[in-house]
């Protein structure tokens, strides 16, 4: 067998970088567009042709945006309605993540199937009934419902994340405890529970986002509570571009900072394993 | 021999679980049913779905729902692929690469709309460059909804927005595969793109068909993108439902569309379940 020559090793080298760089380029280049479009003034956002590269930078957008009426309450809304979601679907959803992690049981099989079938379940079919049971339970344009519909959509990733990262914690530990006297329970909360907590947070982290994010379900339950992604989408058409440019950057940073802290979970988290 | 005492503590630990997704998902589903196939007095019709199908919005939105699930899956499959083999290759900097490839992960498709109608906009950034670079010397209009125009910058938002899913679950399914495999057929002579094809391909199927069900299933319910980039110049199924329950005030034909969705998907979804009982080490 000929070994290629170091020359073209090299070149073939070169040129997976420059893929690699290429691809990087792609997903970051829009995000910096919006950046330098949300810090422009307006008088910038309406001129043609725009530089790629702006020399002066303005809060006046941003400003523009965070005191048009609605926003400020409509952030708290997203907020409200997000925390609502991780602690509901955590509380929930650990324990049988939990059971799927540690016990064989009759039934556990079809248990994970229903969940991995439920995973991509379209939140258009939820929202839709769910909005006009919430009307005649009085809880219409409540953002308990909002939550409660996001909980149904981020249950099933729940349950498998959290599986997957009780799996992650020795169960010998456990037993060790137990052995050592800790009754089931203290095993669980003084040693399992620690070690898991960061995969456990990072489960939270990407709930929030997850609720954060969401549009359709948030804009058919809610009327005047509106969280921020349902107000800029009823918005969107009516609203000029500075409001456009502005909404879309504010909702698209705390997405981007929260992925920056479970980077280091992504594969072990999300390329859960069957087996 | 002692008979194993029952042990009620996973079930226990289960039962939440159960409950919420029975009163949260599967009855909802059932009241969809209801309120596509009921009329308001209580006896079944089909009233609804034959209005969904002689609406005027239809079957533009079904046409479109399904053009671009063709255009976007597979786009999406080549480049999310072509990411995941490059994380193979041990690069220098790979940390700082998997962080960039997965931050559209967490960002919104209504987030993503704007950011490329700020793109594709008439005195948006993709005229300017074409001004800078001499190709005009005055703003196109590219969305103009009677061009495709629409249509391709939706594509692109998509594809730019939702590889990384498919580029993490590839990931991991390249990580569960043994280097022994790829290594063996390297002894034999095998180049890079046979090794690929032959073995890393093979074995990977798996995680594949998720990947694109998953892709598939999420793409039927395309949303915000397309409002946010194509306005009224464009619908799909899922704005219809959206629409149909704000606008005309009529749950009963909001839950049809979503119904049409639901089977859509199902279809899909017993493709994807299928799939993972063949495989018992699927990737998910």
């Amino acid at each position: 067998m000929k070994r290629k020559t170091s020359y073209s090793r090299l070149v073939v080298r070169g040129l997976v970088y420059l893929v690699a760089v290429l691809i990087a380029l792609w997903i970051l280049i829009p995000i910096y567009l919006i950046t330098i479009a949300a810090f422009s003034p307006k008088d910038v956002i309406y001129s043609w042709p725009k530089s790629l590269f702006p020399q002066t930078i303005s809060l006046e957008t941003l400003k523009f945006f965070v005191s048009a009426q609605y926003v400020l309450p409509s952030l708290r809304n997203s907020v409200v309605v997000a925390l609502l979601t991780l602690v509901i679907s955590l509380v929930i959803g650990a324990p049988a993540g939990y059971a799927l992690a540690r016990y064989i049981f009759r039934g556990k099989d079809i248990f994970r199937i229903m969940i991995l079938s439920t995973r991509a379940f379209p939140i258009v079919i939820l929202s839709i009934p769910l909005a006009v049971t919430f009307m005649k339970w009085g809880l219409y344009d409540n953002l308990i419902s909002v939550a409660i519909l996001h909980v149904a959509m981020a249950l099933p990733t729940t349950i498998l994340v959290t599986s997957s990262v009780f799996v992650g914690v020795s169960k010998e530990l456990e037993e060790a405890a137990t052995v050592f006297g800790c009754s089931r329970v203290q095993a669980f909360t003084r040693v399992a529970l620690p070690l898991a907590l960061p995969g456990l947070a990072a489960s939270a982290i990407f709930t929030f986002v997850l609720s954060w994010n969401e549009v359709f379900a948030a804009t058919i339950l809610t009327l005047q509570n509106r969280t921020l992604p349902a107000r800029l989408f009823i918005q969107l058409a009516a609203s000029p571009l500075p409001f456009r440019f502005a909404g879309g950057f504010f909702i698209l940073i705390p997405a981007i900072t929260f992925m920056f802290f479970i980077r280091r979970y992504l594969f072990s988290l999300w390329g859960i394993t069957l087996k | 021999m002692n008979l194993k005492r029952f042990n009620w503590e996973p079930y226990l630990l289960l039962l939440p679980s159960a409950l919420y997704l029975v009163f949260f998902l599967a009855w909802p589903m059932f009241q969809a049913f209801g309120l596509a196939f009921q009329a308001d007095d209580g006896h079944l019709t089909l009233d609804y779905m034959q209005r969904m199908f002689s609406d005027v919005m239809f079957s533009a939105a079904l046409i479109n729902t399904v053009k671009l699930i063709i255009a976007i899956v597979p786009l999406q499959f080549i480049l999310a692929l072509v990411m995941a083999l490059l994380m193979m290759e041990r690069l220098r900097g790979s940390d700082i690469l998997v962080y960039i490839y997965s931050i559209p992960l967490a960002i919104s498709d209504l987030a993503a709309g704007i950011i490329w109608f700020s793109i594709f906009t008439q005195r948006g950034y993709l005229n300017s460059l074409l001004y800078g670079l001499g190709v005009l010397d005055k703003p196109f209009l590219f969305l103009n909804y009677q061009s495709n125009w629409p249509f391709a910058a939706i594509v692109l938002a998509e594809v730019w927005r939702a590889t990384s899913i498919v580029f993490v679950i590839l990931v991991a399914g390249l990580q569960s595969i043994p280097r022994d495999y790829a290594e063996a057929a390297e002894v034999f002579g095998a180049n890079w793109f046979t090794r690929v094809w032959r073995v890393t391909l093979p074995l990977l199927r798996p995680s594949i068909q998720t990947a694109l069900i998953l892709r598939t299933i999420l793409a039927v319910q395309m949303f915000a993108v397309v409002v946010a980039i194509a306005g009224r110049g464009m619908t799909v199924l899922a704005n219809e439902a959206y629409r149909w329950y704000s606008e005309y005030r009529s749950p009963h034909l909001a839950a049809t569309y979503a119904m049409f969705i639901l089977v859509i998907s199902l279809g899909t979804a017993f493709i994807y379940l299928r799939a993972l009982r063949v495989k018992e080490e699927m990737v998910l």
